[in-house]
């Protein structure tokens, strides 16, 4: 990339349009017995917009429902409410019980796993052959479609002749690069990418996460990049959402809402991240206080404003700062009736001052 | 290579390793894992020994707690322990050394735990069996053990499902300072954990470390939590140290082109967002050389132009 400081805002021209719109969407899982009544609620009431040619980050920690998330949007999962909305078309009407072949021309995945999602029996080229011809994006003749193969794979960075790789011939980094290309054969319009680089050595992560706001910068895919890490997600996103126990809890501006986290949780994950810079930054009582504010908060900061709705039974979401960064917080008070998530918070102890 | 020489402080080295080798021997090949690597750590030091999957720092734990298994074998070298020579060390003699003196923590260590035994049972078991306490005696040990880790003495009687993932791992680490060893082996202990406990469980092991005075030699590939942590640190690829020195100068001032790679994959939380490189796909490094002195207690193994053994290999594959 030539320019020294990455763009923080996507291309201005479509900041109106939406590619990717999820409302009120919610999802419980059925536990216990047959006859069981019980059900965990993973999701709740998840609102989230994806502008075209925009990245947004989902972050929170392992059981918060991103991934939940994630398969509900990529139809592995059928949400027990809301609207997934594409381009305006409620997906969920449209195609009621599969994803459609359209569907998947619309939106595509990238997974965690790199290993696991390729087949090992075939080489490069199977892959992407095949995703051109589902989709008949090859062209008419072979000579076109060889093309393309071509193409896709100096897109994500790799050469041609590996097109005659096996999966196993080649690293993590470059098998993602295979999988994204997948992706690409399609020409999506969204890329669900859940923990794309997680896998992958730590020195080829960032030319995962280059190649991603490269293809946004060139060909205005929108993506929703599913991350545990807040600095890689401050990276590549332009507005990060952050979920706790199966609903966002903030959201904005990337450079924004980690400088100025507003909801306890998202101070908790921030002060979380190691960083030399600050060494030695860990305070355990300011962490069990933390802690305490997010499992069962007493105080709002907003509690008082008149120009702010204030609920602790359904979320209201509070405007933070400059309109521009579009950073709200839900209230403080509100909390979710978590089913799923917080477990790790919930079961640690929280009385951590006793033995500072 | 001098590099074993310069510790922490003035103290005596609790592990010396000097030109450790080790290799895995194949039918047809052999690959070496381990390559003539050196490095020492004082009493109560916290070293550092960072680098990616397959670079051979978890085989170095391994060699140290004499764990290998074939086709693994240490080639050459020695590994000596408080002045004994781990690798000539009796049957008995390594029962003894292991968990004793040396104790680890491995990666998902917290699935190591017996799921049909209670976690006080797991305890338990270390103090009779090492020490020969009586099962009573055993038993309130084992209690203030998990105090120590500040879990509820209650949770002796709980199973290890009942426990979050988080608890699973202090109660791991409770048990490996049990005998109060001089030297504590982390290998990746935190990277199946979330961001928050992570944090946490850090802060209890520095804390451990001041209280009880251990060494400890810290494994990872995250070098943000490894400079947070160690007091000096080495940078492995390919079976080779490329780079050692005081943790806060490997970070001030990276100087291998690989080190600067590891710190260019760990994006920033402040200031204005530059790219970041990385190290491309398919660049290797190979024939890496001794290391040299770059600066007082910063080693470096030379690269690129100023040195002709060093090859920056580009990417074939």
């Amino acid at each position: 990339m030539s320019h020294a400081v990455l763009s923080s805002q996507r291309p201005s021209a479509d900041t109106e349009a939406t590619a990717l719109e999820v409302r009120g969407l919610g999802k419980s899982f059925p536990i216990g017995g047959l006859f069981s009544r019980e059900s965990v609620r993973a999701l709740h009431g998840v609102d989230l917009t994806i502008g075209r040619g925009e990245i947004v980050a989902l972050v929170g920690e392992s059981g918060s429902g991103k991934s939940t998330l994630a398969r509900c949007v990529a139809r592995l999962e059928k949400p027990s409410a809301g609207e997934i909305l594409l381009d305006g078309v409620d997906v969920l009407k449209r195609d009621r019980f599969q994803a459609s072949r359209a569907f998947r021309s619309q939106l595509q995945m990238v997974f965690q796993d790199p290993f696991g999602s390729l087949n090992p029996a075939h080489r490069v080229e199977h892959f992407l052959r095949r995703s051109l011809a589902i989709h008949r994006k090859g062209g008419s003749s072979e000579t076109e479609t060889q093309q393309r193969l071509e193409e896709l794979m100096t897109t994500v960075g790799l050469q041609a002749d590996m097109l005659n790789s096996y999966p196993h011939e080649l690293s993590g980094g470059q098998r993602q690069r295979v999988a994204i290309a997948r992706a690409l054969a399609v020409e999506p319009r969204v890329i669900l990418a859940d923990e794309p680089t997680s896998m992958l050595d730590v020195s080829v992560r960032i030319g995962v996460l280059n190649l991603m706001r490269k293809l946004r910068d060139e060909q205005g895919i929108s993506m929703l990049y599913i991350t545990h890490d807040l600095a890689s997600a401050r990276y590549l996103a332009d507005r990060t959402a952050v979920m706790f126990a199966g609903e966002l809890v903030e959201e904005g501006e990337s450079l924004d809402l980690l400088a100025n986290p507003a909801h306890p949780y998202t101070q908790l994950l921030v002060s979380a991240v190691p960083d030399p810079a600050r060494a030695g930054s860990y305070d355990p009582v300011r962490r069990a206080e933390l802690r305490q504010a997010v499992m069962a908060s007493t105080t709002c900061a907003f509690d008082g404003d008149p120009n702010q709705t204030c609920s602790a039974e359904e979320p209201a979401r509070h405007r933070v700062g400059d309109p521009e960064n579009r950073h709200w917080v839900r209230c403080h008070l509100y909390r979710p009736q978590a089913g799923a998530g917080g477990h790790a918070l919930a079961t640690e102890p929280t009385d951590n001052k006793a033995s500072a | 290579m001098t590099v074993s020489q310069v510790s922490f402080g003035s103290h005596e080295p609790v592990l010396d390793v000097k030109n450790l080798t080790v290799k895995y021997i194949g039918d047809t090949r052999s690959t070496t894992a381990v390559d003539r690597v050196s490095f020492s750590i004082g009493t109560g030091e916290v070293f550092g020994l960072a680098g990616e999957s397959g670079c051979g720092k978890s085989t170095i734990a391994n060699s140290i707690m004499r764990l290998l298994k074939d086709p693994a074998k240490i080639a050459a070298g020695s590994i000596s322990f408080g002045g004994k020579d781990v690798l000539a060390m009796s049957p008995e003699e390594l029962r003894r050394f292991r968990w004793q003196d040396v104790a680890m923590v491995f990666q998902s260590a917290m699935n190591s735990l017996n799921p049909v035994l209670t976690i006080g049972e797991q305890i338990v078991d270390i103090f009779t069996t090492h020490a020969g306490y009586s099962r009573k005696e055993s038993l309130r040990r084992a209690g203030q053990l998990l105090e120590l880790v500040r879990i509820d003495p209650a949770r002796l009687k709980s199973y290890p499902h009942q426990l979050s993932g988080g608890m699973r791992q202090r109660a791991v680490i409770a048990m490996a300072v049990a005998l109060k060893p001089s030297l504590l082996i982390l290998d990746e202990p935190t990277t199946a954990l979330d961001v928050v406990v992570q944090q946490e469980i850090m802060a209890q092991i520095k804390e451990l470390q001041r209280e009880l005075g251990f060494s400890v030699l810290f494994i990872t590939h995250d070098m943000s939590l490894m400079v947070e942590l160690s007091h000096r640190m080495a940078v492995m690829y390919g079976g080779r140290i490329v780079e050692t020195a005081k943790a806060q100068d490997v970070y001030a001032n990276p100087r291998h082109p690989y080190t600067q790679a590891l710190m260019g994959a760990f994006p920033p939380l402040t200031g204005p967002r530059v790219p970041l490189t990385g190290l491309p796909d398919g660049v290797k490094f190979r024939n890496i050389p001794d290391l040299t002195e770059a600066a007082p207690g910063h080693f470096v193994a030379p690269f690129g132009a100023d040195a002709e053994a060093a090859v920056l290999e580009g990417a074939a594959r």
